[in-house]
């Protein structure tokens, strides 16, 4: 069996797994205990702090931890628009977003704001100027997600935060970094984001944690309510092995952005070529996509059955993002850049990892040629 | 200190601003030692505008200009309005000195600042490159009437305008400016001398720290701790408050005394009234001998009149009397209020308002005395065993840390707890 799954769940690395089960044993305590082994348990976390920090190009105070990127999300969005009630009550984002983002403002929109969605153009790329047009005085946040989890799609987001912040300079900017962190270049500071957030188990972390920038300065409304811990903005003992082992995975990602690149962007070339020559697919991914995330349709197939087929082949892939899966529906990101409802059925998601190889897609090829075939004499049978 | 709102407008020309105009504060009174409070000054902004690679500071008499060169208007303006010594800043647009060019920026201007229906205005412009065309007085009336034919808001009045818009036309361009943002105003960093300041970690002395600064003073902070009964929490939350601090000087030096001893060799006096005018007397001798080790002049407190038990006029009396040096209270007059919405806009009061125990609410006895007498206070000090070694020994134990605004400074001791932490981990 090959894993094709990395951007749904990417397997931890061992030095993760170790650190995880280290501090579970020896650092028990409750960080915020007064007693000595307290402070240790806390001294921790404030490494893991300044570690994080550094590798995101951040002030340590500008972290906070939270159990993933779906609270991250959460937290930013809700937070802020709760904290600012005060500026107005509308908010900005774009169609493609992860359900995390995306539902955030349909709840938010249920609770009496007004949502714009902005639509993507045909390779799922945002506009700047458009985001920047509907901005207006009482524009609280616009959220753009820095990756598209289903097609890997890039958005431009230091433009994006730019053009946003001369509309009205107090619109704050929030980033959903999942996708795009230690596959792309560029951090919180670069894309002139305010918010940013973060799940460690995308990139061979833990999962259970999740990280949000929040600038120095930004105030955002509580969305648990406990104690004070994560300077009051998140109640709830902290998962100190996860938050660690998290940092940890955020580091290696930071420093290994470059070789995975390198090593993963040909085999990506070499997939979307092959996926190009087969006239049974629509490739929706482009070229100027994150360099780990590869996704076609087979119109009039359903991406579950072209998924299972390919695991009788030995491959696990996902049909577009894992989170939404299971749902029978079309998918909102393909029909936003403009596919129809066959298309949008039948999406298969390739995600790579830094232990692929050059055999590895040599197998999926075949692999894929091979469910092509068994579908077709499946359906002749079937008619 | 609040900063005066402009008058009915809804925007801000910020974003369209080529450059920021720095004024000076009060000290341009001062005569021959103008240069060096100017120099002082220029060094401050250096400092804050470093940064910002494409910044170029242009000095001129009286002023400090400010070129963006595309670097972000508002994060400058934001940090430089704390700057000491600056009293306003003005967003400048630079365009060629041509007529249409002027009047083009002008109506720009306005129209980002969307003034209200009925704001009364008036154009004030100064002709400096005198080979320019038309004269200061014409040229008010030819800026001005383009702009009252766009904008039906404006209405003219020429002695008290709510919105001025000012011109000054030079050889290589014109400047156009019309907003006046308030900032602290006060004397430059440190060009009044130094003193040490007695930081608790509570709302009041952070805010005489600021405040003290603001006058021109240097200060060094000094705070009093009590392991193991306070938390390191507690202590680290002055480290903080120090760091905000910081963001108005650099940088900080902070000097932690460990007060646990001195502070349990009162409890067993059985004068538990006198408990908090013996301590506090204790804490301003260990600073007056930290004082005079740093070359500072004076001590500073957050002192304020009547606050608490410590700050009726007979206890400051009996507990000032522990020093020679000049006592400087600067909030000694001030409301609450007053003091909490000065510790809101500096940045202090969310700190200040955690809620760790510090060694002045320990063994804080049920009724602290507001009338001491000072002979029976001076007495029982004259025969406390040890008194002055302890106080010495205090002072010597002294650990010092040098906060800045981003760095991430904790006291030497922490080190031991730091160096639990398995690096393999990370």
């Amino acid at each position: 069996m090959i894993y094709w799954d990395y951007a749904a769940a990417a397997p931890p690395y061992d030095e993760v797994a170790r650190t995880v089960e280290q501090l579970m044993r020896l650092h028990y305590a409750n960080p915020s205990s007064l007693h000595r082994a307290g402070a240790e348990a806390a001294a921790l976390i404030e490494r893991a702090r300044e570690v994080s920090a550094a590798a995101l190009g951040v002030l340590p105070g500008e972290i906070r931890f939270t159990s993933g990127a779906t609270e991250s999300n959460n937290l930013a969005i809700k937070g802020a628009a709760l904290q600012y009630t005060g500026r107005g009550r509308h908010i900005i984002t774009t169609e493609i977003e992860h359900p995390s983002v995306y539902e955030s403002c349909l709840q938010l929109q249920q609770m009496g704001w007004e949502v714009t969605f902005i639509r993507p153009d045909a390779n799922g790329t945002v506009n700047p100027s458009e985001v920047a047009g509907a901005v207006r005085r009482d524009t609280v946040l616009v959220s753009v997600m820095h990756v598209n989890n289903e097609i890997g799609s890039v958005q431009p987001l230091a433009e994006i935060s730019r053009a946003v912040k001369s509309a009205n300079p107090r619109t704050l900017f929030h980033v959903d970094g999942v996708q795009g962190f230690g596959k792309l270049p560029g951090d919180p500071r670069d894309f002139g984001a305010d918010l940013y957030s973060l799940s460690p188990h995308k990139i061979r972390g833990p999962r259970g944690s999740g990280l949000l920038y929040v600038k120095e300065g930004v105030q955002l409304f509580p969305l648990l309510s406990g104690g004070s811990h994560e300077g009051g903005l998140r109640a709830g003992t902290e998962n100190l092995p996860a938050i660690v082992a998290g940092a940890k995975a955020v580091r290696m990602a930071s420093e290994w952005r470059g070789e995975f690149v390198s090593r993963i962007l040909p085999l990506r070339n070499r997939l979307l070529a092959f996926l190009r020559e087969i006239p049974e697919f629509i490739v929706n991914s482009s070229e100027k996509g994150a360099p780990h995330i590869v996704h076609f349709s087979y119109p009039g197939m359903k991406g579950e059955v072209m998924a299972r087929q390919l695991e009788q082949l030995g491959m696990l892939v996902s049909t577009r993002s894992a989170c939404s899966s299971r749902l029978a529906e079309p998918s909102r990101v393909l029909l936003a850049i403009g596919r129809d409802e066959s298309a949008a059925l039948g999406g298969i998601r390739i995600s790579f990892g830094d232990e692929h190889t050059a055999g590895d897609v040599a197998a999926l090829e075949q692999a894929l040629l091979g469910a092509i075939k068994a579908l077709k004499i499946a359906e002749g049978g079937m008619r | 200190m609040k900063p005066i709102e402009p008058a009915r407008l809804a925007g801000t020309s910020i974003e369209y601003a080529d450059m920021l105009l720095l004024r000076f504060g009060e000290f341009t009174l001062k005569g021959k030692n103008r240069t060096r409070f100017e120099k002082t000054m220029l060094r401050h902004v250096r400092e804050i505008v470093k940064p910002y690679s494409r910044a170029r500071l242009l000095k001129e008499y009286g002023r400090i200009y400010v070129e963006l060169n595309g670097e972000p208007a508002q994060e400058l303006l934001e940090a430089l309005v704390k700057v000491f010594g600056i009293s306003s800043i003005s967003p400048v647009k630079a365009v060629r000195p041509a007529l249409e060019e002027i009047v083009e920026a002008s109506l720009r201007f306005i129209e980002m600042l969307n003034p209200e229906p009925g704001t009364t205005f008036k154009v004030n412009a100064r002709r400096v490159w005198k080979d320019f065309p038309y004269g200061s007085q014409e040229m008010n009336r030819l800026v001005s009437a383009p702009l009252l034919k766009a904008f039906q808001a404006l209405s003219v009045d020429v002695r008290t305008p709510e919105l001025e818009l000012r011109v000054e036309v030079r050889e290589q361009q014109a400047y156009i400016f019309c907003e006046s943002i308030p900032a602290v105003g006060g004397f430059p960093l440190g060009t009044n001398g130094k003193a040490m300041l007695l930081l608790s970690g509570g709302i009041d002395s952070p805010v005489a720290a600021w405040s003290s600064m603001r006058r021109g003073l240097e200060v060094e902070c000094v705070h009093f701790f009590s392991y193991p009964y306070t938390s390191r929490e507690a202590r680290q939350k002055v480290v903080d408050l120090a760091r905000v601090l910081s963001r108005y000087a650099g940088k900080i030096r902070l000097h932690l005394v460990p007060f646990t001893e001195v502070q349990t060799s009162f409890a067993g006096i059985g004068q538990d009234n006198l408990m908090v005018t013996l301590m506090r007397r204790a804490m301003l001798r260990i600073a007056t001998a930290l004082a005079e080790r740093e070359g500072a002049l004076a001590l500073i407190t957050g002192e304020s009149l009547g606050q608490v038990a410590s700050q009726t006029l007979p206890s400051m009396n009996v507990i000032g009397r522990a020093t020679e040096l000049p006592l400087l209270r600067p909030l000694v007059m001030m409301d609450k209020a007053e003091i909490v919405d000065l510790a809101k806009q500096i940045g202090t009061y969310d700190l200040s308002i955690l809620p760790y125990e510090d060694c002045c609410t320990l063994f804080l006895p049920k009724s602290p005395t507001t009338n001491p007498n000072l002979q029976i206070v001076e007495k029982i000090e004259a025969t406390l065993p040890g008194y002055a070694d302890r106080l010495a020994e205090a002072a010597a134990a002294v650990i010092t840390v040098e906060v800045t605004p981003h760095g991430d400074e904790r006291p030497a001791d922490e080190a031991d707890l730091i160096a639990t932490v398995n690096e393999e981990w990370f």
